[in-house]
């Protein structure tokens, strides 16, 4: 993926850009608001991360605001140390797709960012089914099968799995899943979040010979047909 | 030569501003509240003494002339009736004896026949000025070698006579000005006495305010231990230093707030950060392998990010606290968040073999912010579910009330959610301290936890009007928040507390 990365510190900035390319992106940089606005409107990206506070008059918001007057739906996570409920959504309100606080996990951004970009190739045709290897979905009978199989699952269960077969393929944090799945916006302390996956492996995984969901070390969870 | 003195020129220019300034200064300007209440005194009392000294003035002038005048009228009255009774020789005799009854030799009386000759009187002739009758003249005269000022008046008697009545008020006018004179001297000491007031008034005012001044000065400096002195009169200035005595307690409870929560920051942050670096530094002294340094590296991550937990519980608990979110308040019902979160925890305590029990209504429409209550509940489920033993049963109810609180407002309802657990529980003196930041039950330090939770609970609680308790069982616990209900809806719902949870909602919302 293509991806335009906004932020100041440079240390930040240099660590985000690594280990995105390390993962295969191509980062393009830009330190200040200005430069900034000017690559996001003048190039065409994947994904724009955005640091809210940004020297140079122009912030974050700004450029978000400016994009999306132009029609320009490019998917955008803004990244800022304002980690307040309002100041989220005033950055959702602005039209980011996505709102992650400093300090932050590079999983965590790295799991969000391949999330925004996968929607946004993926957003054109309202699915009713999905299918990951030998696992389907059916979105309107509500129906889980593996390799012909009939799974039963729980209401919670089914949004679990509909959320990870919709990122297949992907890290999937748990935060993404408290927010995803249960709305939640606050982080619970415990592992509650790995005993509703382990629940849903008892299902998906155990009765068959290899498992689906994979437990990413320092990360989260991800669902793969291999 | 064309720069002539503009340096020395602008030099005393400025000198004189310098010293009008001081002097303004001294004086206080009009901008000084001081002089303006001063000045206020001086002109009122001055205006209002210069209208007392005029009306007195214009009455007494007043009253002088029309004494004069009603006078000369009852004279003339009277000699013309002599006339009618005893004809000229009656009237000129009467003139005479006036004449000489006259002590203050003031009346002035002349009588003429049609030829103008004089036939009584103590004029010499007529005086050519008066020439229509019945109308005042004012005559400069000379009688007995003395200049004098009269008031005079003709009248035509039958046969072509004349008579002439008037008064000489020499006297008179020298009274007037003695009078003037008399209140112009008062009108200078009235300005005086003005002038004087002003200062003592600018003076007192002055004292009132300093004090109030002194000490907000001394304890805008830092000096938060000052109050301001009560006269003990009760009065207006008691009432203001007391007002300002209530606002710098107020001040200084919030102070001593922010001392405490930076204290426990500076405590609670410091203890991790201490061993982040300790183990950092070690790692980067000591490890002789990558798998050393890794795990050194990756615990020290773990710390930041304790510290990231705390600091972020921190800023919210004081956001809340400062009632800063109540922007998210809206009405909802509180059955599906709680079933929700009762959801999210089931397979947690199924795993701790605990059995988690729900008793709930069916809707209890409330008003607040849906996120906070959330986090509130799974605060307090997070704890017991901690501190449950195996087996055991965490119980969550809501039930609404009437407000046993407000006894006052008898329509006012509440719900209440417990959270009950069978665990170890807390001492009457761990319940005492159980919402304050930071604190710790002895029993619970060996689990994990910042020992903000409670405190995040007590400011949600709060900023909802409502309040939070604990009850002791035996064995464990119940957290008890009680939070007021919207009025409107409070008759509409179903107040069963023991009925269980009914039916599953529908879960399955539409990503």
């Amino acid at each position: 993926m293509r991806i335009l990365l906004v932020e100041d510190d440079p240390t930040v900035r240099s660590f985000v850009a690594k280990g995105l390319t390390e993962t295969g992106h191509l980062v393009e940089q830009a330190d200040n608001g200005k430069d900034g606005l000017f690559l996001a409107v003048s190039e065409k990206f994947d994904v724009i991360i955005l640091d809210r506070m940004l020297p140079g008059g122009i912030d974050g918001l700004r450029i978000l605001e400016t994009l999306r007057a132009q029609h320009n739906a490019t998917p955008v996570l803004v990244l800022s140390a304002l980690g307040d409920v309002d100041d989220r959504v005033a950055g959702l309100k602005a039209g980011s797709d996505d709102y992650l606080t400093k300090p932050f996990a590079f999983s965590e951004l790295l799991a969000r960012v391949e999330a925004l970009g996968r929607r946004s190739r993926n957003e054109t045709v309202p699915q009713t089914r999905l299918e990951v290897g030998g696992l389907e979905m059916d979105l309107l009978s509500r129906a889980v099968k593996r390799e012909g199989q009939k799974i039963d699952l729980q209401p919670r269960e089914f949004r679990l799995l509909e959320f990870l077969m919709r990122h297949a393929g992907q890290v999937v944090t748990r935060t993404m899943l408290l927010e995803g799945v249960w709305d939640y916006h606050f982080d619970p302390q415990t592992n509650v979040i790995d005993v509703h996956v382990s629940r849903l492996r008892q299902k998906v995984d155990k009765p068959f010979d290899k498992p689906m969901i994979h437990t990413v070390r320092n990360a989260g969870y991800m669902l793969s047909a291999d | 030569m064309t720069d002539p003195t503009p340096p020395s020129d602008g030099h005393r220019r400025s000198r004189r501003r310098f010293s009008l300034a001081a002097l303004r200064h001294h004086i206080g300007g009009l901008r000084s509240a001081g002089v303006r209440f001063a000045l206020g005194y001086a002109v009122l009392f001055w205006v209002s003494a210069v209208l007392f000294l005029s009306v007195i003035w214009w009455g007494t002038a007043e009253l002088i002339e029309r004494q004069v005048e009603a006078s000369v009228a009852a004279d003339a009255r009277a000699l013309s009736e002599r006339w009618t009774d005893g004809g000229l020789s009656a009237l000129a005799l009467t003139i005479e004896d006036r004449l000489e009854d006259n002590v203050d030799d003031d009346a002035l009386y002349l009588l003429v026949d049609r030829n103008g000759v004089r036939v009584a009187g103590n004029l010499p002739s007529w005086p050519e000025a008066v020439a229509m009758s019945n109308v005042w003249y004012q005559l400069t005269i000379r009688r007995a070698g003395v200049r004098g000022i009269a008031e005079v008046q003709g009248f035509d008697l039958p046969r072509g006579y004349r008579l002439l009545v008037g008064r000489d008020v020499r006297d008179r006018t020298a009274l007037r000005h003695l009078l003037t004179d008399t209140l112009l001297w008062a009108w200078v000491v009235i300005t005086a006495l003005a002038l004087l007031g002003a200062l003592l008034v600018r003076k007192m005012f002055r004292r009132m305010v300093s004090s109030i001044a002194r000490t907000t000065s001394a304890i805008a400096h830092g000096d938060m231990h000052r109050r301001m002195p009560l006269s003990g009169r009760g009065d207006e200035l008691d009432e203001v230093s007391e007002a300002i005595n209530e606002m710098l307690d107020r001040i200084a409870r919030l102070m001593d707030g922010v001392k405490q929560v930076s204290n426990a920051i500076a405590h609670d942050l410091r203890t991790p950060i201490t061993r982040a670096r300790a183990q950092l530094e070690y790692a980067a002294l000591h490890a002789h392998d990558e798998g050393t340094l890794r795990a050194a590296i990756e615990e020290g991550v773990n710390d930041l990010d304790n510290i990231t937990a705390v600091f972020e519980a921190l800023l919210r608990i004081a956001q809340i606290e400062a009632g800063a979110r109540r922007s998210a308040f809206a009405t909802f019902d509180l059955v599906p968040v709680l079933q929700d979160i009762v959801e999210l925890y089931e397979p947690l305590a199924d795993e701790q073999d605990i059995r988690l029990v729900p008793r709930l209504p069916e809707q209890v429409k409330f008003y607040g912010d849906r996120s906070m209550i959330q986090q509130a509940v799974s605060n307090l489920i997070d704890n017991a579910l901690k501190f449950s033993p195996q087996g055991g049963e965490v119980t969550i109810a809501i039930a609404t009330g009437p407000d046993l609180l407000h006894e006052d407002r008898p329509d006012a309802r509440v719900a209440t959610i417990t959270v009950s657990d069978e665990g170890i529980g807390m001492s009457e003196a761990d319940i005492e301290r159980a919402s304050e930041r930071f604190f710790r039950a002895n029993a619970a330090r060996n689990t994990p936890g910042s020992g903000l939770g409670l405190s995040l609970v007590q400011a949600i609680v709060q900023l909802h009007g409502g309040t939070l308790r604990y009850i002791r069982r035996e064995p464990g616990l119940s957290v008890r928040m009680t939070l007021p209900l919207p009025q409107e809806a409070s008759k509409n719902e179903v107040a069963d507390m023991t009925q269980d949870s009914p039916t599953s909602h529908a879960h399955d919302k539409e990503t």
